[in-house]
C-alpha cells in the first residue's frame, strides 16, 4: 500500500467532511493556543521579575544586624545593632569570592532645596555601592575616595528627589540642597530605573559618602547593613559561607551563640519569586491541558461517530480491496490531520492571542519555541493516541457485516 | 468440462449461523463447480442461502465456513485477511443490489476506489483505467457527478465500472437489478453480457426469472442446498429485449 495513496483516501474522505473536520478541530485549536497563550504570560512574567531582580544586582550579598534576644524578648531581624563598619572592612579584607563592599548607613530625612522641600531616605555608603546595585549616573559623577576620606558635603540624588526640588527636565548637578540644614552639593544624578518588583521607588534616593552620613549626621558606631557583590552568582553560597564564619569570629561568638546577623543574597529572593511564578506558570498551563485533553476526548468522539456512522463506507472499501490496516491508516491519518492542522491554526491563534494581550494588557509576553513544540507534539500525540481506538474499531469490522450495516 | 478450465471450486461446504439460542443451518453441504466464461444466476428463496453462499465466495465473510473453496487453484479458507484483501481487490469485482458507492464522491472517484488499494497503478494509470471503464458503461460525460445528481441505473453502472476496473476474473453481483425498473435492469443485463463475451465469469444472484434468463445457466437453492443445476435453453440476449420494451420519452415516462 502506498502511503501517497493513502494520504489521497484520507484527505478525500475529509474533504467530505468539512463542517465535521472544522467543528472537532476547534476543541484542539482551543487547547493549543491556550496552551501557547498561558505559556507566554507564564514566561513573560517570570523573564520580568528576573530583569527587575538583576536591577538590584543579581550577585548582591546583603548582611543585616540579627535580632536581638534580650531576656527571652524577641524582636525582628535588623533590630539590634551589631554590624560597623570594621566588619566591612574585614569582609573586604579577608574574603575571597568578594569584589566590593561598603557598609550601608541610612537616615530619614527632610531635605531643602530653595523654596521647595521633599522627604527622602539618605543613604550612606562608599563608592562601591554604586557598582554593587548596578546604578549608573546620568549626570555629573559619583563622590571620590577624597570625597570620602574628608567626609565632603557631596550627593548624588535620583531622579525622583531631583524633580521634586528643581523641576522635572532640570539639571541638578552642581546645586546645592540642604539636608537636616546641612547644605550639600549636587554631583551628580541617577538615571532612571523606576519601580522595583515590591513597587518602591529606586529613583528616590539621595547618596552621600558614607564618613559624610555617619559622622555630620548620624554620630553612631553601627551601620544598618552591609552590602557587598560577589564575584559570581555561582560563587554566592561561598561568600555567605565566609561573611559567616568571619563575622562569627569577629563578634566573638562562641559555637553555642547564634548569628547575630543574617546573610542575604539578592539570588535568593530572586528565587523564591521565581519558583512562585513557575508555578504559576505551571498552573496555567495545567489549566490549558485539559482543554487540549478535552480536545483530543472530541476527536475520539468524532472519530468514533463517524466510524459507526461509515460502517457500509468501511464495508464497500474492504470489498474493493482494502485491507484491515488500510482503514486503520485512514482513520488514524483522518484524526492525526485533524489534530495536527488544529495544532498548527491554533499556534497561530495563540501567538496572535499573546501578541494581544502584551499589546494592550500591559503585560509582558514571552513566546518560546518550547512552549510551540510541546504543545504541538502534544496536540499530535493527542491525534494519535484518540484517533488509533475507534481506527481499530473500523479496521475489526467483517466486511460483510460492514456492507449490510443500516 | 475441461481440466483448468475451473474457476470455483466448492465442495461440502456447509455454514451455520448463531441467531441468539438458534443455530440456523444457511448452507449444508453445497457443492458446485464455475468454469471461466460462465454466466450463472443464482436463484432462490429468502432464506435459501444464495446470499450467504455468494458472500463465502466473494471471500466478504471472514467467519470461518466449512467444506473447501478454491479460487482460480487458490485454497481460500486457508488464506489471512489481507490475502483475502488483496483477493477481493484483483480478482472479484462486486456489484450489489443497493449500489453501495460511496455518498458524496464523485463517480469517477468511485470508480477509482479498488485502484487506490492496488499499490501498482500510478495516478495517471488510475484517471485512465477509470475514465475508460466509466466510458465502458456509457457514463465518460458523468465522470463528475455525485451520486445523488445520478439515477439509480446509472448509479449501478458506476458500480459496475468500479468492479471492472481492476480487470477482474469473476463478477459477482447480488440482485444488481432489485432496485431498478425493467428498462434499467434490461440495459444493465446488456452491459453484463458484453462483459460475459469478453470472457468475464459472472455470477449473479437473483430473485427475477426474467433476469435469470439472460444468464447461460441457473442454479437454484433451496434450504441451503441446490436442489438444480441447468443450462438456460432459451437464453434472452438483451441487444434484442430491449428494443421490444414500451418506448419512454427522455424523462422517463410512458408515452
Amino acid at each position: 500500500m502506498k502511503i501517497l495513496n493513502l494520504l489521497k483516501i484520507a484527505y478525500r474522505s475529509l474533504t467530505k467532511n468539512k463542517l465535521r473536520v472544522l467543528l472537532t478541530m476547534l476543541g484542539i485549536i482551543i487547547g493549543v493556543a491556550s496552551v501557547i497563550a498561558m505559556l507566554a504570560i507564564g514566561q513573560g512574567s517570570k523573564q520580568n521579575i528576573q530583569a527587575s531582580m538583576a536591577s538590584l544586582g543579581i550577585n548582591s550579598v546583603m548582611i543585616f544586624p540579627g535580632s536581638s534576644n534580650m531576656g527571652g524578648v524577641r524582636m525582628g531581624a535588623g533590630s539590634y545593632s551589631t554590624l560597623t563598619q570594621k566588619d566591612a572592612e574585614v569582609i573586604a579584607a579577608r574574603c575571597d569570592f568578594v569584589t566590593d563592599v561598603t557598609p550601608v548607613v541610612s537616615k530619614s530625612s527632610q531635605i531643602i532645596a530653595g523654596n521647595q522641600n521633599w522627604h527622602a531616605n539618605v543613604t550612606g555608603a562608599l563608592s562601591q555601592y554604586f557598582s554593587i546595585r548596578n546604578l549608573t549616573i546620568a549626570q555629573g559623577n559619583i563622590y571620590t575616595t577624597t570625597d570620602e576620606r574628608t567626609a565632603a558635603k557631596v550627593c548624588v540624588i535620583g531622579q525622583t528627589v531631583s524633580t521634586n526640588l528643581f523641576g522635572a527636565g532640570n539639571n541638578p548637578v552642581g546645586k546645592y540642597i540642604r539636608i537636616n540644614s546641612i547644605p550639600f552639593k549636587v554631583i551628580g544624578l541617577l538615571a532612571v530605573k523606576g519601580q522595583n518588583t515590591f513597587g518602591q521607588d529606586q529613583d528616590d534616593v539621595v547618596i552621600a559618602p558614607f564618613a559624610t552620613v555617619m559622622k555630620r549626621m548620624l554620630s553612631t558606631l553601627y551601620v544598618n547593613s552591609i552590602l557587598a557583590s560577589a564575584t559570581s552568582e555561582k560563587d554566592i553560597d561561598k561568600v555567605k559561607d565566609q561573611v559567616t564564619t568571619l563575622l562569627r569570629i569577629q563578634h566573638k561568638l562562641t559555637p553555642a551563640d547564634q548569628d547575630d546577623f543574617t546573610v542575604r543574597s539578592q539570588a535568593d529572593i530572586a528565587n523564591t519569586f521565581e519558583s512562585i511564578s513557575n508555578v504559576l506558570t505551571i498552573l496555567l498551563a495545567c489549566i490549558a491541558s485539559i482543554s487540549l485533553i478535552v480536545g483530543g476526548i472530541g476527536i475520539m468522539n468524532i472519530m468514533l461517530v463517524s466510524v459507526t456512522e461509515r460502517t457500509r463506507e468501511i464495508g464497500i472499501r474492504m470489498a474493493v480491496g482494502a485491507k484491515s490496516r488500510d482503514v486503520l491508516f485512514q482513520f488514524i491519518i483522518e484524526s492525526i490531520f485533524i489534530s495536527v492542522l488544529g495544532g498548527i491554526i491554533g499556534i497561530t491563534l495563540g501567538v496572535i492571542i499573546s501578541m494581544l494581550v502584551g499589546k494592550f494588557g500591559g503585560w509582558p509576553v514571552v513566546i518560546t519555541p518550547e512552549s510551540i513544540i510541546l504543545s504541538f507534539a502534544f496536540s499530535s500525540a493527542v491525534g494519535i493516541f484518540f484517533g488509533w481506538y475507534p481506527a481499530r474499531k473500523a479496521s475489526n469490522l467483517n466486511p460483510i457485516d460492514a456492507l449490510r450495516y443500516e | 468440462m475441461e481440466q483448468g478450465n475451473e474457476l470455483i471450486v466448492v465442495k461440502n461446504m456447509a455454514k451455520t449461523y448463531k441467531l441468539g439460542d438458534m443455530e440456523v443451518n444457511a448452507l449444508r453441504d453445497v457443492s458446485l463447480t464455475i468454469n471461466k466464461g460462465d454466466f450463472v444466476a443464482i436463484m432462490g428463496p429468502s432464506g435459501s442461502g444464495k446470499s450467504t453462499f455468494m458472500n463465502i465466495i466473494g471471500c466478504l465473510d471472514y467467519h470461518p465456513a466449512k467444506g473447501e473453496y478454491t479460487l482460480d487453484g487458490v485454497d481460500v479458507f486457508k488464506m489471512n485477511k489481507d490475502q483475502l484483501a488483496e483477493l477481493r481487490n484483483k480478482k472479484i469485482g462486486f456489484i450489489f443490489q443497493s449500489f453501495n458507492i460511496l455518498a458524496r464522491t464523485s463517480a469517477i472517484e468511485n470508480v477509482e476506489l479498488p485502484m487506490l488499494y492496488n499499490s501498482s497503478v500510478d495516478s495517471k494509470e488510475r484517471k485512465e483505467r477509470a475514465l475508460a471503464a466509466l466510458k465502458s458503461v456509457g457514463l465518460a460525460e458523468r465522470a463528475g457527478h455525485m451520486p445523488n445528481q445520478l439515477s439509480g441505473g446509472q448509479q449501478q453502472r458506476v458500480a459496475i465500472a468500479r468492479s471492472l476496473v481492476n480487470n477482474p476474473l469473476v463478477i459477482m453481483a447480488d440482485e444488481p437489478t432489485g432496485n431498478l425498473d425493467t428498462r434499467n435492469s434490461y440495459d444493465i443485463m446488456e452491459i453484463f453480457q458484453d462483459m460475459n463475451d469478453k470472457g468475464i465469469t459472472i455470477v449473479m444472484v437473483t430473485h427475477e426469472t426474467d433476469i435469470a434468463q439472460f444468464a447461460k445457466s441457473n442454479i437454484l437453492f433451496r434450504d441451503g442446498m441446490i436442489v438444480s443445476n441447468e443450462i438456460v435453453k432459451d437464453r434472452k440476449i438483451a441487444k434484442l429485449e430491449i428494443p421490444k420494451l414500451p418506448i419512454l420519452d427522455k424523462n422517463d415516462i410512458l408515452t
